[in-house]
Order: structure tokens, then sequence, then C-alpha cells
């Protein structure tokens, strides 16, 4: 077949296959981000730990819990950990909200910053401490252990990966659905754009916000035990991350759901993309493109000018 | 009078007390003290490779070489930090270290990027490096010091050893999956050439960033290019996870996957199923011999994981210079430099000789890594196929370019 | 300003200037706190004098000090001249970022000088001249204008409290002229500074600048101290470490940021060895920070004395 640009066709989509897998990963932790901080206008800078801390309690379940407990048999196995990781982290997102950051609404968004980042330092320090740094290993789970290989590009597709790219897009939709097509999002949507007269009609609205957040830490505990089996449970795996999912929010536009699922996407492709062609500028892309479009679109490619 | 006698007596006894003959009769040691300082990755990338194990290595070779810690009566001294890979925190460090506590050596120095920053500064300030962890060649090459002595490893042996023979097995197409940084780069270089030389051809490189966590995309380049060889030159978590996902993608199916560097740790954090049949060099094993296997189980029970190469070299590199020390009576830089230079090595663990550029120029071991079924006990990971002469282990003396290498 | 005040800034220049007679302190940690704390200051005057937050300062600081560190090694320049070129490099650079970062306001205005800081870090790593992961080493201090050796660190000492000096007593006028209050006003209340008739982006542009000149000057006069430049200096974690100085210190405040850079300084540099908790430290104290300290140190401290800034 022809070349083009020194690559194959067959090549070209397998990379942007490798770039629609990252890609995945951005869409499912900016989600979250755009959530939290889209819709409560809180800036989470623990997003990229939470992510982490997700990773590590589904490997610790699957590792340590019996050692700890004396059972050999209670194991938290990679199925158990999809549902059961998302609502820890969760629970763990609810008492951040109620004990510290609720007490910042009134002030400067900057102090959110602040102290999510101060967070994020002290619970990669933590697991750092704990685990050291060279990171633990986490198995697939044995049904989507193995590769399935595509011929007609040539290349050999581990099942896992295909996986990811399943299950994070059917989240990140019907995340969107609910927010956008039901009442319980009309109600959310409502609650960040005047939450006192929210309230006038009833709605209790701190509870929202509370179990708002939750849910966006829960998605990054998502994310974080659907990427255990490939990129290996480290303590850095999420300050990595954090600011490029920021960027991939802030380009998509602040409340905008669908644009940061869409812009999750289509980074990870441009990732692949500049992989190829020009690989030392696969890290700083990203921040071109938002830099771009912070000055021709200040609201993001999606946003709604507030 | 009586007060000229006493200035006359008291200017003669000074004279005489600061003349040579009595200033040589007390050995020197500087400080009073003999002071070792750890300074390695104690919670990094490498920290498995060299870290703590590095400092129970240093603390072994001083307990082995005197049970009261001492040497010429004075102290020996143990201080350890954490560089985390970064050039000016080890810069930062060795000066403060130097200047202020009295340090006289700095061993382990592993990543390449802060042996050379230390390596500097203690040319500076005239006090001695022995490098055990950093691999670059350029350390005993363009970038030599006259205060320094690099003991396990370096690029030049490591291509020399497992890229000649892979070579030589027909595998002649090559593509490198290349850690963006001095040390990858220098692995790659030398890699190539022998490549080169042996009639192949390097068919393309990937420059991944350092540290990284998922090499598919240039894993997948790799396999589209064709090669018989991917070739891997990084090291520590980075070989490792690159490994891995190389045996996700079925890349070892059609290709020889090559990591350029590894160490025995990679290879336990791996496990045989995954890490078998590859091809490595190193410096040491610790089954080679009784010898290196009672050292071994004795660094065994402190670290509960059997010395890598450089654990072996921080030993080795303690152990002879306190013998140095005590042979030469002082801690002189310059003093215990000529002496190490000038005295063979052949302490059970090393066998070889220190050149002028520093280099200590020993034998290492092409390794293959056993199939699972035929490890007969924990640890016992390779097969030695062969042993590579000192001679053909480092860059020969005439094709030098350090400054203290006349050529 | 309060006649205490004065006495206590020369209370300090005083301490500050006796401290090679002393053996207890190393001499080369208290030049890393200086060239910090003016780091710090020069942070401060963007955040807690106009309420500009940048998450991109390492730009400014760690460009200057790969500047000035290229110059003295690579061409032999005269340590002065290092400075001068490293400081005008990154007013220069802090005139074109300042420029496209200030049509945004509050998170995007911080967002912008992030990612464009995040290219500068793009440039260290991949251009020649800055030599990657190792960065620039080996840079001689060189002799001062042609007779002071600055290779004796006593005499490299003095020269960055100098520098220090003139920094700290630069900010101090701009605080306390009409261009300070101006800056002010815009803090409390821009649309009413507006409504005033002030080119409100002008003096924001310009205090942008003069915040990124005074931290190059803070590189380049780190990068000569220790004698390398490296990537940890254009690295976002330091740009978040400046925040936390000034944070901890008390934003807003004259002295405050000094304050923050000796503590932040000092509790690395006890804890480099305990790996992990020197990260739990920082992260710890900024949340203590924010939740129940956020007037800072020195903030605490007047509001106890009741002296007005």
């Amino acid at each position: 077949m022809f070349e083009l640009l020194g690559i194959t066709p067959q090549g070209l989509v397998a990379q942007l296959l490798v770039g629609l897998i990252n890609g995945s990963f951005y869409a499912i932790l900016s989600l979250g981000l755009a959530i939290i901080f889209g819709l409560l206008n809180i800036i989470n800078f623990s997003h990229g730990a939470q992510y982490t801390m997700g990773a590590f309690v589904a490997w610790i379940g699957l590792t340590q819990i019996s050692q700890w407990l004396g059972f050999p048999e209670l194991t938290m196995n990679y199925w158990f950990a999809l549902i059961l990781v998302p609502l820890i982290m969760a629970g763990f997102g609810l008492i951040l909200e109620r004990t510290m950051l609720r007490r910042l609404y009134h002030l400067d968004h900057l102090y959110g910053l602040l102290l999510t980042f101060g967070l994020a330092l002290i619970i990669e320090g933590l697991f750092r401490d704990w685990y050291g740094i060279s990171g633990e290993s986490y198995p697939a789970p044995e049904l989507l252990q193995g590769a399935i290989p595509l011929e007609a590009i040539g290349i050999i597709l581990p099942k896992y990966r295909i996986w990811v790219v399943a299950i994070s897009m059917l989240v990140c939709f019907s995340t969107w659905y609910v927010i956008e097509r039901t009442k319980l999002g009309a109600y959310l949507r409502a609650g960040t754009e005047n939450p006192k007269l929210l309230q006038a009609f009833g709605i209790n609205v701190p509870l929202m916000i509370s179990l708002a957040y939750a849910y966006g830490v829960g998605l990054a505990g998502f994310a974080g035990v659907l990427a255990a089996p490939i990129f290996q449970v480290n303590p850095l795996m999420g300050s990595n991350l954090i600011i490029i999912v920021f960027a991939v929010v802030v380009i998509g536009g602040m409340g905008s759901i669908m644009g940061a699922i869409l812009t999750g996407l289509g980074l990870g492709l441009i990732e692949g993309l500049t992989k190829v062609f020009y690989p030392e500028a696969s890290s700083v892309v990203i921040f071109v493109i938002m830099a771009i479009v912070l000055l021709l679109r200040p609201a993001g490619l999606f946003g709604r000018e507030k | 009078m009586k007060l000229k006698q006493i200035t006359a007596g008291l200017v003669a006894v000074t004279m005489l007390g600061s003349s040579p003959i009595f200033a040589q009769s007390a050995p020197k040691v500087s400080g009073d003290v003999v002071k070792i300082g750890v300074l390695t990755d104690l919670s990094g990338t490498y920290s498995d490779l060299a870290g703590p194990g590095s400092v129970i290595a240093a603390k072994m070779a001083i307990a082995d070489f005197s049970k009261d810690g001492t040497v010429l009566g004075k102290k020996i001294e143990l201080v350890s930090a954490d560089h985390q890979n970064k050039a000016d925190i080890a810069a930062n460090k060795a000066r403060e270290w130097y200047d202020k506590d009295n340090v006289d050596v700095i061993v382990d120095l592993v990543s390449t990027n802060t042996a050379l920053a230390v390596m500097e500064v203690a040319e500076q300030k005239n006090k001695m490096t022995l490098v055990s962890g950093a691999g670059s060649t350029a350390i005993t090459n363009d970038k030599c010091t006259p205060v320094n002595v690099h003991w396990a490893y370096d690029t030049y042996g490591l291509a020399n050893g497992t890229a000649k023979a892979v070579v030589k097995q027909g595998k002649k197409n090559w593509y490198f999956i290349t850690a963006d940084y001095a040390f990858g780069a220098a692995l790659e270089n030398d890699a190539s050439n022998v490549v080169k030389a042996g009639g192949g051809k390097v068919l393309g490189v990937s420059k991944a960033p350092f540290p990284n966590n998922d090499f598919s995309s240039y894993l997948l380049k790799a396999q589209a290019s064709g090669a018989d060889v991917v070739a891997l030159a990084n090291a520590g978590q980075d070989t490792i996870n690159s490994v891995k996902q190389a045996s996700e993608f079925g890349i070892n199916k059609k290709q020889t996957v090559v990591p350029l560097l590894m160490f025995i740790s990679d290879i336990h954090s791996l496990g045989l199923p995954t890490a078998q049949g590859m091809f490595m060099t190193e410096g040491f094993y610790w089954d080679r011999d009784e010898k290196t296997r009672a050292w071994s189980r004795r660094f065994f029970e402190q670290h509960k994981r059997m010395p890598t190469m450089v654990h072996a070299a921080v030993y080795s590199s303690v152990m002879n210079y306190l013998k140095t020390v005590q042979a030469t009576g002082t801690d002189d830089t310059t003093v215990v430099m000529q002496k190490l230079k000038a005295t063979p090595i052949d302490d059970g663990l090393f066998k070889g000789k220190i050149r002028a550029d520093g280099k200590f120029a020993h034998e290492m071991f092409l390794l293959e890594v056993k199939k699972p079924a035929d490890a007969k006990s924990p640890w016992d990971y390779y097969y030695i196929r062969d042993v590579i002469p000192a001679a053909d282990a480092s860059i020969p003396l005439a094709m030098s370019k350090c400054k203290l290498v006349k050529n | 300003m309060h006649k205490n005040t004065k006495l206590l800034y020369l209370i300090l220049l005083l301490i500050a200037a006796l401290l090679p007679l002393q053996d207890f302190i190393y001499l080369v940690f208290a030049m890393k706190v200086l060239c910090f704390a003016l780091f710090a200051c020069a942070f401060n005057l963007l955040l807690g004098f106009t309420g500009l937050l940048s998450f991109g300062h390492a730009a400014f600081f760690g460009s200057a000090a790969y500047i000035t560190a290229y110059f003295c090694k690579e061409l032999g320049a005269a340590p002065e001249i290092g400075i001068l070129l490293g400081v005008f490099g990154s007013a220069l650079l802090g005139l074109l970022i300042g420029a496209l970062a200030i049509r945004r306001q509050g998170i995007y205005f911080a967002m912008v000088t992030l990612a464009l800081s995040q290219m500068i870090y793009f440039l260290a790593v991949q251009l020649p001249y800055t030599g990657g992961e190792d960065g620039i080493q080996g840079v001689p201090r060189g002799t001062l204008f042609g007779f002071i050796d600055l290779s004796n660190d006593v005499h490299m000492y003095y020269f960055v409290l100098a520098i220090f000096v003139f920094g700290f007593a630069l900010i101090m006028r701009t605080v306390y002229s009409p261009f300070g209050q101006i800056l002010k006003a815009i803090r409390e209340n821009e649309p009413r500074a507006v409504s005033l008739g002030y080119d409100v982006d002008r003096f924001k542009l310009i205090c942008f600048v003069i915040s990124a000149a005074l931290s190059g000057l803070a590189g380049s006069t780190k990068s000569l101290v220790f004698q390398l430049a490296t990537l940890t200096d254009v690295h976002w974690h330091m740009s978040g470490e400046v925040v936390l100085m000034t944070l901890l210190g008390g934003m807003g405040t004259i002295l405050g940021p000094v304050v923050g850079a000796g503590i932040v300084v000092s509790l690395q540099n006890y804890l480099a060895n305990i790996g992990s908790w020197s990260t739990i430290a920082t992260g710890f104290i900024f949340v203590v920070c924010v939740l129940a300290f956020r007037r800072g140190v020195v903030g605490e401290i007047s509001a106890f004395f009741k002296i007005k800034h």
C-alpha cells in the first residue's frame, strides 16, 4: 500500500486506535472534572490524586485485603472493583466536600484550587510513602485477557483496551443524558445558575451540590480502576494527567458536558497523530491548543459564556 | 635577657615543629573522620536497582572492613540522601556535603544526569566520586574527571555484549525505542554503532519521554517497521513497562524484544513467564561462583532481595576505598586516586584494574533469562551464556576523548 | 510607612549583613532563601497587590536562569552581564505572555499562563542550548565588575544580598507609589477603576512585566549561586511552590513572601531525606493555610499588632 509521510494507512489507523483509547481516559476524567468545575465552579485540583486513589483501592482490594483481614478468599476482583471503588471514592468525596470545600464557597475560587492542590499532594505523598514509586502490577480480568488480531490493519489489539473504550463511552454518554435530558440534571444546572431561587422552590441545593461533587470524584475513581491493568498502579499516575485534563475541560467549555467528552476523545486522537509525526511535541500540543482556544473563544469550543 | 632566651627558644621550637620532618609523622585524615556519602534514588524509578540496597551495601563494606568502624584510628561515618534523579538536588546536596559536612567521597550516583552534576562539583572541590549506578560512557570519556572512578558498567560494555551477540544470531534489522534523556541516547548510540559494525541496519528510532507509562504508540511503530529486533534503550520502570506492553500487543511473537539495560530486580518484577528468553548484559550475577554466592546471601539477609550489579559495585567501591586509605595513610584525594589506579582489584565480586580515565575495567556477562521450568530456586534467573573480557567491555583508550588520556 | 516597620527592616538587614560571621547557617542555604524570597516577593506584586493569580511564573524564573547560565558558561560572559541578559529575557517573555494572558480574567487568566509556561518548559526540554534533562551545569560564577571573585562564598553572599535588597526596595517603591495605589484599586474593584478612567489593561501589563523581570532576576542569581540551570526551574511545580510561599507568608503583605520563602525552603531542606514526607508536609500546610490561616504568618502577626500596611 502507499505510504504517507513515512507511515502506511494501516499504521495510521493503528495509532489512531491507540489514541482513541487514551482519549477515553481523558474523556472520563474530564467528565468528572467538568461536572465539578463546570457546573459547581469548584476547582478540583485533586482530581488526579483521586484517580490514583481509585486505582490503589482496587489494587488493595485485590491483593492486600485478604492478608489484612486474614481471609485468603476475600478479594475484590475487577468486576466488583468497577462498582465498589467508585462508591468508596464518592463517599470520600462527600466527606471532603462537607468538611472542607463547603467552607470556601463564599471566598475567591483561588482558595478552592489551593486547598485541593494541597490535598492532592497529601494523597500522593502518602501513597508514595506506603508503596514506593515503582508501581504495582494489576492484572486484567481473565475474561478480558489476550488480544484480537485485526488482520486488516495488521495489528493485534488487546481485548482489555477495547473494553475500556466501550465502557467509557457508555458511562460518558449516560452521564450526559442524565444531566442534559432529565429532570434531575435540570435541577443541577439550575442550582448552579441560581441556587437561591431553586432553594426557594424547595429543592435541597446544598445536598445536590455535595452529591454532584461525590459523583465527579466517583468518576475519577472509576477511571482509576479502568487504568490499573494498563498503566501500573503508581502514586504519580494522576499528577501527570491533571493539568492535561484541566486543559481539556477549559477547551471543551465550562459547563458543557458534551464539550468535555468530545474534547477528551479529540485530544486522544490528536496526541496519537502527534506521536506519529513529531513525538516530542505530544505532551505540549494540548497547551498550544488551549492557549489558542482561550484567546479566540474564551468560553471554550462548546461552552456558554456566563 | 631571660625574655630574649625564652622567645628564641619558642621561635626555635615553632620552626622545628612546622618543619616537614614532624609534619609527616602523623597520618593526615581531613576533619579527623573518613566520611562516605551514598547519594542515590531512594524512592523513584531506580530505587529498586540502587536505592536503599546501595546504602545497605555501603554499610556492609564498612562493617566488613573494620569491626570497630575505624580506619587509621579515625572513625568511618556514613551519610545518605535521596537525589530523586534530579541533577540540581544532587549537585546541591554534594556541595553541602563536601563544604559543610566534611564528606570525602560520594558513591552510587544512579542516573547519569546526577552523576555528571556531582562529578563536576567534586572536581571543583577536589573530593572523590565513585560512580556505580549511572551508565553513560561519557562519564569516563569526554566528561571524565581526575577524581572519579566508574565502577559497575557503561553503555559501551552493554552494547558490546548484548547487541553484538544478537546481531551475530542473524538479527540484523533493529528498531529503537529510546528514553529521551542523556542515558537513553547514549545507550542507543553505542548499540547502533555495534549493530552497524556487524553489518546490520537501524530501521528507525522512537523517542519516548522520560519517564513514561504507556509505550503502545511506539511499540506499534516498531511493529510496523518490520524490524527483527525491537531494542529498548531505557532502564528501570520504563523497561518493565515496555516489556509488559510488548507482550500485551503480541510484539514478541514475530520480533525479538531486546532490553539494552536490565537488572535482576527488573526480572524479579516482571516474572520469568514474561521475561524468559531475553538476552542482556550485566557486570555481576549473584550465582556466578561460591564467593559471589556467599556475599550475596549475606546481602539478602539484610535487604531481603538478591543484589544487583549496582549493589555489588557500591560494596566493592567502598571496600577498596577504605583499603586504599589504610594503605596510603591518608584520605587526601590525589594520593588515594593515584593508589587506586595503581592497584589491581580482585575482591571476590569483581576482578580487574582501574584505568587512567577512571574506568574500572572488569569482565561483563552475557545472560539469558531462564524459562520458568528451569529455575530451581528463587532468584535463579539467568544462564551465563558468555563472559566478555575486560578489554572488550570498555572503550579502547586509543579512541578515548578523556582529557586524562594522552592521545 | 510606619516608623516601627522601617526599624524592623533595618534590623533584619543588619542581621543579614552579619550572617557570614557565624558558622551555624550554611551560606549557600542563606543565598537560596534570598533568591526564592525575591521570587516570592515578585510574585506577590502580581497576586497580593493586583489580584492576578499566575500559574506559570516558573517560566520567568527558569528562562532567566537558563539565559544567564548559557551566556556565562558557553560564551564566557561576566556575571553582571549574564544577570542583565537574563532579566531582559524574562521581562521580554513577561511582555509576550502578559499581553496574551491579560485579555482574560480569573481562572482563565491562570490557565493561559499555565499553558504558555508549559510551552516554555517544552522548549527547555527540546532546545539544544538548554541541555535537556541535564540542564546547564558547571556555570562559572566569574568575577564581578572584573575584580570581585564570586567563587568565594562570602563575596557571593553579599552580592546576592545586594540584589535582594535592590529588588525588595523596588517592590516597596512600587507598592507605595500612586501606581501601586491604582493596582490595589484594580484588585479591589476592577469595574470601578475602569469607570474612573484608568486604562486597566495597561496597568496590569506593566505590573506583570515588572513581576516577570524581578522573578527573572531571582532566577538568574540562583543559577550563579548553584552554578546550574535545570528543568526543575521551569516546571509547573515551581510555579506551585511560589504560590505556596506567598500564601503561607501572607498575600498582600510586603514581608510575607520573604517569611514564606524562608519557611518553605527550610522545610524542604530539613525533610529532604524523608522523601515523600516533604510532599505530604507541603500539602498539609496548603490545606491548613487555606482553611484556617488565610492571612499567612505575617498577616496574622500584623493583625495581632494592628499594624496597617
